[in-house]
């Protein structure tokens, strides 16, 4: 029978009480006495040189509190990017000025040029169209490769060229030309991961309150880590101390890494509130949520894999060109690098892996982690390479990516990870069985029969989940240590509130972390409550992101209860006059071994908190514990999926048929929110391989920034999934042995898409190599076009 | 964007070249165009109010005449910007030629978009340029040939013909 409480229960989401009542406190429903409203001027050319911004009549319209231009922040700092890629030279990479409001020159569609401080938001606007700006427009640089010849446009005139860091990582140069020369087979392959736009449902809010009286300011801001805002603004940017900075991350609706980061006009509403003495409030619009979040994606790659004689891969080499945008986004130079050139071993044994990344300063909007980060770009060329392997080689894509599987752990990749555990092979047996794969062909015949093109794409996929060792990513560039931190309170009468570093925007913390604090003391899950997202309640955690929740914060706060275990064992071996060895705790009862003698969970908990009879001499009274925990390693879930789907070949439109996804998660605590996470990614992965696109001319305007040019999946747009996690290999490294569930959808799915829409085509008689992302029936068509 | 086009216009070709340099007439031309000021030395002043797509913005902008070889050739170039939505510029390259008819009038028109006008209006901003080009040439047309009955194109000519005379 399933459980109905702890771990491995699935409970309803608590927080979708408020949720789905229309009872939610989103930042944009934070209204402080007294607040102006912040409308921010933004250039509406790529790459231009400011001679002058006049606002002196704006200055002068109702309702106009003040004005500010780049000129204001001089002497204040940038905003800071979190980690230093060194070049495969040993350089540093180039890091840019990154102004709050522009200086000098504007660098894409969306720099904030002015900031329009007034009474309302409408005098604001009313007043931005009357700001007189002189801008000389500038030829932009666009195109990734392009950016990188001899004079083309520069994006930052200091730099002397577009280039941020040539990044090579894994085996060296002699090994793998080796090994490519020795082939019998070399498969390669050139394609774009589309640039993405997040599009979280809530837009980006910030509101920034200044009390003079004590000199201390709060921000509060649509993030998925107040902490990490709170260090990169105050430390780095404004030089507000922490104990005088907090910052408040309420309900965020949706964050998909785009509100990881530290944007400016956080920094914005923080600086302008202490300027004026008055709160100050942005609320991002839709259409400036498309050019001012980071985006996602935008590599270009040409990747190419050895085989031998019996279809042994032998050595893989990548070449990427990686789009950083105008500037450098606060985790931007590790996605491409780190979190991606790590993972290009995939599953596989290959023995010899280098990767070549350059990344590339364009007129565009700054680029950074979008659900998976690195790790989808690693999985869609590796998946789609080894398909056109199998293609090529007339071999079956499943049988050559068995046939090359990791199959022992621990298994230290040429990428520097390390794999703990893993079992590819159980998870693609559990795929092609949800697939039926068996009876595919006749599925194929069927189908052919009524005119239509039937595929079947299969892929597999790695990531590393977790984030991450400190004293690892210190050494790779890391500015920042990566643990997480919970504080377990347990109150007098037994209640529990644990303040968490993780951040819950979508992923249901509320309801699974209970679970676990529960399963472990005994009690029942709704005695416990998560405290998240202020840094005046929070112990020092670095949020979430990279599906570390649960795996590092998760891990603290098993650990805090650890040691509220400890303590509350002391209490009780004295309650029930026995030796602290002795006692056992059980459904929420500390009893004596052996005896029956016990003493109930809200018993102990009160003496701690009314310490009449109480060991004073041995321990202190309360029990509240906090630990922090810095994981060993990354986690690696792991799995196989596949999408079966059908082209018309008339039209090229594709319908998928269905979409399976078999993960190996480690273990489950809440096995219906993992397949609402799974889900979610894959509507995520299914919206980047069929629709999703953002586009820019060649002068570096964004063509495609409202929901009429930039296609969002639909309802109608995904099939009903398949989803399976029971292969199940534990984390071997952390307490609860969980491995990460949110990103995997993401991951795994873009290349099963793509590798169906081949498989149909050629299954048809039709020689398509390859088709780039999103494959629109206008795509498929041209492709079928020869 | 680029296009490009001919027409065929009866007047002779210097009086079709006057009429290119003459603000009056420009304004009457220029779809949605509220004020038109200045010269053919020193440039135009335009005032325009049009919509794309969702997008409805007044223009304010300068129109620069160059490359002008009277009475064969001139470059017109000019940028309008719209405040919120953004700014719109192009440029046309126009050429006369004698022809037994009157004047062959060719032109080359290149738009570009920016701001809120590209990100909202991509997709509709081809059609919407071709639109207000062969607008501007046949208000130019009209504006040179006059509203006479001989003057409208050959398939409506009958029809309208004989709406004209219905309605005076």
């Amino acid at each position: 029978m399933p459980k109905d409480n702890g771990i491995g229960a699935s409970p309803k989401r608590r927080e979708d009480v408020r949720f789905l009542t229309g009872a939610g406190q989103y930042t944009d429903d934070i209204n402080v006495h007294g607040q102006t409203y912040v409308h921010f001027l933004r250039s509406d050319v790529a790459h231009g040189t400011i001679n002058k911004i006049d606002t002196a009549a704006a200055s002068e319209m109702p309702g106009v509190v003040r004005i500010f231009t780049g000129a204001d922040f001089e002497g204040v700092g940038g905003l800071p990017c979190g980690w230093q890629v060194t070049d495969k030279d040993g350089n540093p990479m180039k890091e840019p000025a990154h102004p709050v409001l522009a200086q000098g020159k504007v660098r894409h569609v969306g720099d904030p040029i002015a900031a329009i401080v007034a009474e309302s938001l409408e005098e604001a606007r009313n007043a931005a169209e009357a700001i007189e700006l002189d801008i000389d427009e500038l030829p932009a640089a666009v195109d990734m490769k392009a950016a990188l010849q001899a004079g083309a446009p520069l994006v930052h005139d200091d730099l002397g060229d577009n280039l941020c860091y040539d990044w090579q990582f894994g085996t060296d140069t002699e090994t793998v030309d080796k090994a490519f020369a020795e082939a019998a087979h070399v498969t390669t392959l050139e394609l774009r991961n589309n640039r993405l736009v997040a599009n979280p449902m809530e837009p980006r809010v910030a509101v920034g309150d200044y009390a003079r009286a004590n000199d201390e300011s709060t921000l509060y801001t649509t993030s998925q880590n107040p902490h990490v805002i709170r260090l990169l603004m105050g430390a780095f940017v404004l030089g507000i101390p922490e104990h005088k900075l907090r910052v408040v991350a309420p309900d965020v609706g949706g964050g998909f890494g785009t509100k990881i980061f530290h944007y400016a006009e956080e920094a914005f509403v923080t600086f302008a509130s202490r300027q004026l003495n008055r709160p100050v409030k942005w609320t991002s619009t839709r259409s400036e949520a498309f050019m001012s979040d980071a985006h996602g994606r935008d590599h270009v790659t040409t990747i190419q894999l050895a085989l031998d004689a019996d279809n042994n891969f032998t050595a893989l080499r990548t070449d990427t060109h990686a789009n950083m945008g105008a500037y450098l986004s606060t985790f931007a130079s590790c996605t491409p690098t780190w979190l991606h050139g790590t993972l290009m071993a995939g599953n596989y044994k290959t023995p010899a892996v280098q990767v070549n990344v350059k990344a590339v300063f364009t007129n565009t909007v700054p680029v950074d982690a979008y659900r998976g980060a690195g790790r989808p770009e690693a999985t869609f060329s590796l998946e789609r390479l080894v398909d056109k392997a199998a293609r090529e080689l007339g071999v079956d894509p499943v049988a050559l990516r068995r046939q090359n599987f990791i199959t022992q752990f621990p298994y230290a990749t040429p990428v520097a990870v390390e794999y703990d555990t893993g079992d590819y092979n159980a998870t693609m047996d559990t795929l092609e069985k949800m697939v039926d794969r068996a009876g595919f062909e006749e599925r194929r015949k069927e189908a052919a029969a009524r005119g239509k093109l039937r595929g079947l794409g299969v892929n597999c996929y790695i990531e590393a989940c977790g984030i991450a060792p400190s004293n690892l990513v210190g050494q790779l560039g890391a500015r920042a240590g990566l643990y997480d931190a919970a504080t377990v309170r347990v109150n007098a009468t037994g209640s529990i509130s644990v303040m968490v570093g993780a951040h819950s925007h979508g992923q249901g913390h509320e309801t699974v972390f209970p679970q676990v604090v529960a399963e472990m003391l005994g009690i029942d899950e709704s005695m416990v409550d998560i405290v998240h997202g202020d840094t005046s309640k929070i112990p020092f955690g670095m949020g979430t992101y990279g599906s570390r929740s649960l795996a590092v914060c998760g891990s603290a706060m098993v650990r805090a209860t650890e040691k509220i275990i400890n303590k509350a064992k002391k209490i009780a071996a004295h309650l029930l006059e026995a030796s602290e060895g002795d006692i056992e705790l059980k459904d929420g009862q500390f009893s004596v071994a052996g005896t029956d003698k016990s003493v109930a969970w809200g018993d102990v908990t009160l003496a701690a908190y009314v310490p009449h009879n109480y060991p004073l001499e041995d321990i202190e009274p309360g029990l509240e514990e906090t630990a922090f925990y810095d994981p060993a390693n990354f986690t690696y879930p792991s799995g196989a999926y596949a999408c079966e789907l059908e082209v018309d070949p008339e039209t090229g439109k594709i319908e998928i048929i269905q979409f399976a996804a078999a993960d190996d998660f480690g273990n489950v605590v809440n096995p219906m929110i993992v397949e609402g996470q799974v889900h979610g990614g894959l509507a995520q992965g299914i919206g980047q391989a069929m629709l999703e696109n953002c586009a820019y001319d060649e002068n570096g305007q964004l063509l495609s920034a409202s929901y009429m040019d930039y296609a969002m999946p639909r309802a109608s747009d995904v099939p009903f999934y398949k989803v399976d996690h029971s292969n199940v290999t534990p984390c071997t490294h952390n307490p609860l042995g969980v491995k990460g569930c949110g990103e995997a959808g993401a991951i795994g799915s873009p290349p099963a898409l793509v590798n169906a829409v081949l498989d149909a085509l050629n299954g048809g008689g039709y020689d398509v190599a390859h088709i780039d992302m999103p494959m629109s029936p206008s795509r498929v068509w041209q492709a079928m076009q020869g | 964007m680029q296009m490009s086009d001919s027409r065929t216009i009866k007047a002779p070709q210097d009086v079709v070249f006057a009429a290119i340099l003459n603000p009056e007439i420009l304004k009457q031309c220029v779809p949605g165009c509220t004020e038109m000021s200045g010269s053919a030395e020193e440039g135009f002043e335009a005032t325009v109010v049009q919509k794309v797509g969702p997008v409805k913005a007044t223009f304010k902008g300068a129109v620069q005449l160059s490359d002008v070889d009277a009475p064969n050739s001139v470059t017109l170039s000019g940028e309008g910007k719209g405040g919120a939505a953004g700014f719109a510029k192009g440029g046309a390259n126009v050429k006369l030629e004698a022809v037994e008819e009157g004047t062959l009038l060719t032109y080359e028109v290149e738009a570009k978009v920016g701001g809120k006008l590209a990100q909202l209006g991509s997709r509709i901003i081809d059609g919407f340029a071709k639109k207000m080009a062969d607008q501007f040439f046949a208000n130019f047309q009209e504006a040179v040939e006059g509203p006479s009955e001989e003057g409208e194109t050959a398939e409506e000519a009958p029809k309208k013909g004989w709406f004209k005379k219905i309605t005076g």
